[in-house]
C-alpha cells in the first residue's frame, strides 16, 4: 500500500504540449445542483474512464456550492484530477459564460476528449465550444472504444429515435473529441476507498455575456428522480386530466417506490409537468421496471424506455403497439386495474 | 437607450428535410445507413421554428396598430434556408407557404450525403455574413436565427449551439417561450431544462432552438401554397459559400438495435402481480 502511494508520487508530472498516442486525457464537465453531483455526470465519468487514460473533472459554480462538490468529486473512481473554477458568474451554467473558460483550458492541449452528460446544460455547452475548435460533438453515446495506436475513438449512438444504431469513428484528425454520454448506458462512477485526486484551482474568465440568467424553476417532487429511478410508472393520454393522472398513478408509484413518468400526449394535454416526459424529446430511462399505463407506444415514446429491463403495459386496446415490446401485458381498463393492482401489491 | 423606437428584425429559419416522423425506418442491407426511399417531410422541430418566426411577426404587427397590417411592410422579415438535394426545395416551399418571405437553397447532389452539423453551422454562418455584408448598416442584417433543437433523423441536437459559437452570439436552447422586445433589442426566452425551466434574457443577435412546447404549427392553406410558388428562392452551392462538406467523422456502420419481443399478455391483475413477484418486484 505504502509502496504504491510512493510510486505514484514518484511518477514525474509531465506537461506535454501535445497529446501523445496512447495517453488519452478526458476533461469531464461535472454538473451539480445544490451541492449534489448529477447522476448523469457520474455516468459520464465512467464513460471517460473507459478511454483508458487520465480523467480530469471540471467543476464550476459560485463559492457557495463548489467546495462540497469538489470534496466529493476527488473521491470518485477514475478521477485523476479535479479542476475547479469559482465565480459568481458561474452560478448558472450559461454556455456564453463557460465557453471562454473551456477554450482557455483546452488551449493547453494535453486534453484529447471533452465529455459531459447528455443533459440540457451539457448539450448546450459542448457543441458551442467544439465548433470554435472546429470539431464535432458526438451526441448521446451509448458505448465507446479508444484505440491509442491510431488515436481514434469509436462510438455507438442511437439515431432515428433509437430505431437504428450508428457506429462512428472520430479519427486522429480530430485532436480533441467532444462527446455527450447517455446516462442509462453507463453505471455511475462510485466513490473509491482511499482515492484522493489532486485539486487545481483555475482562474475564472470574466465575460461580458450577451445572455443573462433570470430565474430557474425546478419542479418539486418527493419521488425518486425519473432519470435514475430503478422503477418508473408512466401515464399517457388515457388518464383524462391532471387530477386523474395524479389520483390514479401516484398511489401505484408510491406502492412500488417508483418515479412517475409521462408520455408526450399526457404532457401536451397538461396532465403532467414536462420534466416527466419520457421519449425521444424527453428523458431516456432504463429502469428495472417500466410500467406503461394508458400509453399506446408511439416510436418516440419507445425511444425513451425500450432499454428497460422489465416492461409492463396496461392498456384497453389489445392492438396498442406497446404490447409488442411489453414483457407483461394486461388488456384492461386502467381505472379498474390500477387501483386493484395497488391493493394486491399492498397485500404482501 | 436606442434612438429608434422600433427596429427591423430579420429572422433566419434553417429547415431540414428529414424522413417523416411516422415512418418505421429500416436499416439498409449494406449497413451504411437507413433506407431513405420513404416519405420525407420537414423536421417537426423546424416546423415549430417556422411557426414561431411567424408568430413573432404577428405579435410585432399587433403591438403597433399604427403600422399597416400587410406582412410585406412588417418590421419582421423571415427567410427560410435549407441544405439538401433538389427535393429539399419541397420543405422550403412548405416554409414559404406557411409564411416565410423568401427562401435559400444550398444545393447538394441527389446522391451526396447530408453534411455534418458543423458544416451546416458553417454554411449558415457564411450565408449570414454574406447577407450582412450586403446589408451594410443596420437594416437587413440577420439578427435572429431560430432552429429546431434537433433533427429527428440523426438526433444530434448540436447545430444551433455550434452556429451561436461560431458567430459569438447569444444562444437560447430548448425554448418553450420567446418574447421579443424590439425596442430594447432584447429577447426573453424560457428554456426547458432537466427538472424544470430556466428564463434567460438575450441581447440581439441571438440563436434560438425550439422545444416541442413552443407552439402548435399551422397548416398552409391552398391559396398560400399557390402564392408560395411565386416567392423568391436563392440557390447556392457549398462552394459559393466557401464551405467544405467533407465529413470529419466516419460512419463505420449502421445497425438495427437489438430487437425486443413482447412477452405476451396476462389475463388478470392477480396474474400480473404474480409475474412481478417472479421478477423479484414487490411493493416498496
Amino acid at each position: 500500500m505504502l509502496l504504491r502511494t510512493s510510486a505514484r508520487l514518484a511518477r514525474p508530472v509531465c506537461s506535454r504540449s501535445y497529446a501523445t498516442a496512447g495517453s488519452p486525457h478526458a476533461l469531464v464537465f461535472l454538473e451539480h445542483r445544490k451541492g449534489k453531483i448529477e447522476a448523469g455526470s457520474l455516468s459520464a465519468l465512467t464513460a471517460a474512464s473507459q478511454l483508458g487514460g487520465q480523467v480530469s473533472a471540471l467543476i464550476v459554480g459560485d463559492s457557495e456550492n463548489v467546495g462540497g462538490v469538489v470534496e466529493r468529486a476527488k473521491k470518485l473512481k477514475g478521477v485523476s484530477s479535479v479542476l475547479t473554477s469559482t465565480s459568481p458568474q458561474y452560478a448558472e451554467a450559461l454556455p456564453e459564460v463557460l465557453s471562454p473558460l473551456l477554450e482557455k483550458l483546452l488551449a493547453d492541449s494535453s486534453y484529447t476528449h471533452v465529455v459531459s452528460a447528455t443533459s440540457s446544460a451539457g448539450k448546450s455547452l459542448l457543441p458551442r465550444v467544439s465548433a470554435k475548435l472546429d470539431a464535432p460533438t458526438v451526441s448521446d453515446i451509448t458505448s465507446l472504444e479508444h484505440d491509442p495506436a491510431s488515436n481514434s475513438t469509436v462510438f455507438t449512438r442511437p439515431i432515428y429515435a433509437g430505431n437504428a444504431i450508428a457506429t462512428v469513428k472520430a479519427p486522429s484528425t480530430i485532436p480533441i473529441k467532444f462527446f455527450t454520454v447517455r446516462g442509462t448506458a453507463f453505471n455511475a462512477a462510485p466513490v473509491e476507498e482511499g482515492a484522493i485526486a489532486e485539486v487545481k484551482e483555475v482562474e475564472p474568465v470574466q465575460v461580458d455575456s450577451p445572455t443573462e440568467h433570470i430565474t430557474t424553476t425546478i419542479a418539486k417532487s418527493d419521488r425518486p428522480d425519473l432519470g435514475v429511478a430503478s422503477r418508473v410508472v408512466s401515464g399517457g393520454r388515457a388518464l383524462k386530466d391532471a387530477k386523474t393522472f395524479e389520483s390514479t398513478l401516484y398511489p401505484l408509484a408510491d406502492a412500488l417506490g417508483a418515479a412517475v413518468g409521462a408520455s408526450r400526449a399526457a404532457v401536451d394535454s397538461g396532465y403532467a409537468d414536462n420534466s416527466l416526459q419520457v421519449g425521444q424529446t424527453g428523458k431516456v430511462v432504463a429502469p428495472e421496471l417500466y410500467m406503461a399505463v394508458g400509453i399506446s407506444g408511439a416510436i418516440q415514446h419507445l425511444a425513451g424506455m425500450k432499454d428497460s429491463k422489465l416492461i409492463v403495459a396496461i392498456n384497453k386496446d389489445p392492438e396498442a403497439p406497446i404490447f409488442q415490446v411489453a414483457d407483461v401485458g394486461l388488456v384492461a381498463d386502467l381505472f379498474e386495474a390500477v387501483p386493484k393492482l395497488v391493493e394486491e401489491l399492498k397485500k404482501d | 437607450m436606442r434612438p429608434s423606437p422600433r427596429r427591423l428584425l430579420n429572422i433566419l429559419v434553417p429547415v431540414k428535410r428529414a424522413v417523416d416522423y411516422s415512418v418505421k425506418i429500416r436499416v439498409n442491407p449494406a449497413q451504411t445507413g437507413v433506407d431513405t426511399n420513404v416519405k420525407h417531410s420537414m423536421n417537426p422541430f423546424d416546423e415549430i421554428a417556422v411557426e414561431e418566426s411567424i408568430r413573432i411577426r404577428e405579435r410585432s404587427l399587433s403591438s403597433s396598430p399604427s403600422s399597416p397590417s400587410s406582412p410585406s411592410s412588417s418590421p419582421v422579415t423571415i427567410t427560410a434556408l435549407t441544405i439538401g438535394p433538389p427535393k429539399a426545395l419541397d420543405v422550403l416551399r412548405t416554409a414559404l407557404a406557411v409564411g416565410a418571405d423568401s427562401g435559400v437553397h444550398i444545393a447538394i447532389g441527389e446522391k451526396e450525403a447530408m453534411p455534418e452539423p458543423l458544416a451546416v453551422a458553417k454554411s449558415i454562418k457564411a450565408w449570414i455574413e454574406k447577407q450582412n455584408e450586403k446589408a451594410g448598416g443596420k437594416e437587413g442584417r440577420v439578427d435572429c436565427v431560430i432552429l429546431g433543437k434537433q433533427a429527428i433523423d440523426d438526433d444530434s441536437g448540436v447545430t444551433g449551439q455550434m452556429l451561436a459559437g461560431l458567430l459569438g452570439w447569444s444562444q437560447a436552447t430548448f425554448a418553450s417561450k420567446v418574447e421579443v422586445d424590439e425596442a430594447s433589442g432584447e429577447v426573453t426566452v424560457t428554456r426547458e431544462i432537466d427538472g424544470g425551466g430556466m428564463q434567460v434574457r438575450c441581447r440581439l443577435p441571438v440563436v434560438i432552438t425550439t422545444d416541442l412546447r413552443l407552439n402548435e404549427p399551422r397548416y398552409a392553406s391552398l391559396p398560400n401554397i399557390m402564392k408560395a410558388k411565386k416567392k423568391p428562392v436563392e440557390k447556392l452551392t457549398p462552394a459559393d459559400l466557401g464551405v467544405d462538406f467533407t465529413p470529419q467523422l466516419e460512419v463505420v456502420r449502421v445497425t438495427e438495435p437489438p430487437k425486443r419481443v413482447g412477452g405476451g399478455k396476462v389475463e388478470s391483475v392477480e396474474e400480473l402481480v404474480a409475474k412481478l413477484k417472479e421478477a423479484g418486484i414487490t411493493a416498496a
